[in-house]
């Protein structure tokens, strides 16, 4: 007894408060899939997603909109909603995270964006073109929302696709499993290089491709 | 009451590791304030992070399974009326782990009972009415704009979006006024501490006497460097003397009286716990508001009230627990230190002085963006 107990107490009620405070927790799932734009001459020139809302997230973004069928939007009826989307994305850099060997790489704002609407959820379609196009190596490219208030799962058939991709390229994608065995794999990594330790790290999904 | 602190260098001493420990608390809010800031440096990597993760990624494996359940079950419930049961005990699971994980009001809670040395059951009392509140306000949002006015899910997060800003200039506020009216405190126990060698000789074998004494009030003595400050440290851990005027007793110099219970369970005590319920009610949860404008698009919005008065039982449970837990620590810390006389009573005020100091950084941090305990996002 004494001040080394006080202390310790002290710590358990400050680790209590820190871990309360420590991270978000997902009220928005969406479903991706990512197409990676290349030039003739072998380049990468963007990424384009299209990006699924879970129904919840679904039936609350399209409250109020008004349609001329009941329960159904077209394209252009939620065209001001597309719109709003891209430009609110743009905080948030997209959730979408390139390095070309090691090196990052920015993005230009979206074209080629719209959402539609069917089996009641809506699904976001948008090109993000790259502000410089590269020739790299290896690509990686990450998607994910580094305060976890949205959770990314790639989808499960054909998750990501290569258009145009030189013959050679070799691509791998590794998803966030679930959350804790990820949280453990990522956290002994982040021993070894220091880096990487945000908390939506461990919920990223990881695309990688080779190139000859 | 064995190591008892005479000579000044102790009392110094002790004075310093409860300021020691007071920013250890401030700085490791403040690192985690500033690690949360999206656009800030990597936060650096820490020893205890791997079960961390391992608890709050599990954690929020499970309220996003019951999350998930929930439109299913909701629609469920359009055809079959016994699925509102399922969509109620999921609500109530959602609502308990969705606050066992990462969250501000629950830290804002626990830092203002130890701050103002409140008991458990008003801990419990004050988790139930924010989480009370937090459920009512999330209604009257959805039902005031998307059910009678019909607006956007811009216009209703726009709303949102200004009912948080006003919720993180509240807390900032009520952590300043906490800190002010906790940092005199402090400072008058440090004052207090002072004028000690003096006193050395005098005799004071009644220190035990007292212990069991519900309602001595000590913190009139505090900052006085007459005889009676000797008593200080018997009633330190004393649930009773939580109530949070203590800059009005600080001037009745030499009265020992302490607060009647009916000052504490009064209206006056009410009147002081509101500010909590409404500083941490005021803010609704996102995933009340989903389900709530979810079950509207489903034209069943009782459905949707319903889960929602359960997610918050389910918070309120969760966050009584937590907010017993503080409590209990900073009463053991209280017993604790009560045997370190005078420099004891310093302890107190430095731990309800750093709990304040606590709320204006979450206040601050959440206001600035450094936090984003649950953001609002605009789509």
């Amino acid at each position: 007894m004494g001040m080394r107990v006080l202390f310790g107490l002290l710590l358990a009620a400050a680790m209590t408060l820190v871990a309360g405070a420590a991270s978000a927790h997902p009220h928005v799932w969406i479903t991706a899939t990512s197409e990676l734009l290349y030039a003739p001459d072998g380049s990468i020139t963007g990424v384009r997603h299209a990006w699924t809302f879970d129904d919840m997230f679904s039936a609350y973004a399209v409250q109020g909109l008004e349609s001329k069928t009941k329960g159904a939007y077209t394209r252009e009826e939620l065209g001001p909603l597309a719109q709003t989307n891209v430009e609110s994305l743009k905080e948030y850099a997209y959730f979408t995270f390139a390095r070309a060997d090691g090196k990052k790489e920015r993005f230009q704002e979206p074209v080629d964006y719209f959402l539609d609407y069917k089996d009641t959820v809506l699904t976001l379609h948008f090109t993000l073109p790259l502000k410089n196009p590269v020739k790299p190596k290896q690509l990686m490219l990450e998607v994910f929302d580094r305060s976890y208030f949205i959770d990314f799962q790639m989808a499960k058939d054909n998750p990501v696709k290569l258009v145009g991709a030189p013959a050679g390229c070799q691509m791998k994608l590794d998803r966030p499993s679930d959350g804790s065995a990820t949280a453990q794999k990522l956290n002994e990594q982040t021993f070894l290089n220091g880096e990487n330790s945000n908390f939506g790290m461990m919920f990223a999904n990881k695309i990688t491709v080779d190139c000859p | 009451m064995t190591g008892r602190l005479q000579s000044p260098l102790a009392r110094g001493l002790l004075a310093c590791a409860a300021l020691a420990a007071v920013l250890a608390v401030a700085d490791a809010a403040l690192h985690d304030l500033f690690a949360q800031n999206p656009f800030g440096a990597p936060k650096a990597a820490q020893a205890p992070q791997p079960e961390a993760g391992g608890l709050i990624g599990w954690l929020l494996a499970k309220q996003s399974e019951f999350y998930r359940q929930m439109s299913s079950t909701i629609r469920a419930a359009k055809s079959d009326g016994s699925a509102v049961w399922t969509l109620l005990f999921i609500s109530f699971a959602y609502g308990i782990f969705h606050a066992a994980g990462p969250g501000h009001g629950k830290a804002v809670i626990a830092s203002y009972l130890v701050a103002n040395r409140e008991t458990a059951r008003r801990g419990i009392a004050l988790s139930f009415a924010s989480a009370l509140m937090q459920s009512l306000v999330a209604i009257l949002i959805v039902g005031i704009s998307a059910w009678i006015l019909n607006a956007t899910a811009n216009t209703m997060c726009k709303a949102e979006g200004v009912i948080e800003i006003a919720s993180y200039a509240l807390i900032a506020l009520f952590g300043l006024r906490l800190v002010w009216v906790k940092g005199r405190t402090f400072i008058r126990a440090l004052q207090a501490t002072q004028p000690v060698p003096a006193m050395a000789g005098v005799p004071h074998d009644h220190d035990h006497g007292h212990h069991h004494h519900d309602h001595h009030h000590h913190d009139a003595h505090d900052h006085h460097g007459h005889n009676h400050h000797r008593h200080d440290h018997g009633h330190d851990h004393h649930a009773h003397d939580h109530h949070g005027h203590d800059h009005v007793h600080d001037e009745h110099c030499g009265h020992s009286h302490g607060p009647t219970p009916s000052e504490l369970a009064g209206p006056g005590g009410w009147r002081r716990g509101f500010a909590a319920i409404l500083t941490v009610g005021i803010r609704p949860c996102s995933g009340a508001i989903l389900v709530l404008v979810f079950a509207l698009a489903q034209g069943l919005f009782w459905a949707g009230v319903a889960a929602t008065f359960l997610m918050g039982l389910g918070t309120a449970i969760t966050v009584a627990a937590i907010a017993v837990v503080a409590v209990s620590a900073k009463d053991i810390a209280a017993r604790l230190s009560a045997g370190r006389d005078g420099g004891g009573a310093l302890f107190m005020r430095g731990i309800e002085f750093g709990a304040a100091a606590l709320v204006l950084l979450f206040g601050v941090g959440l206001l600035f963006g450094y936090i984003a305990a649950e953001r609002t996002t605009c789509f």
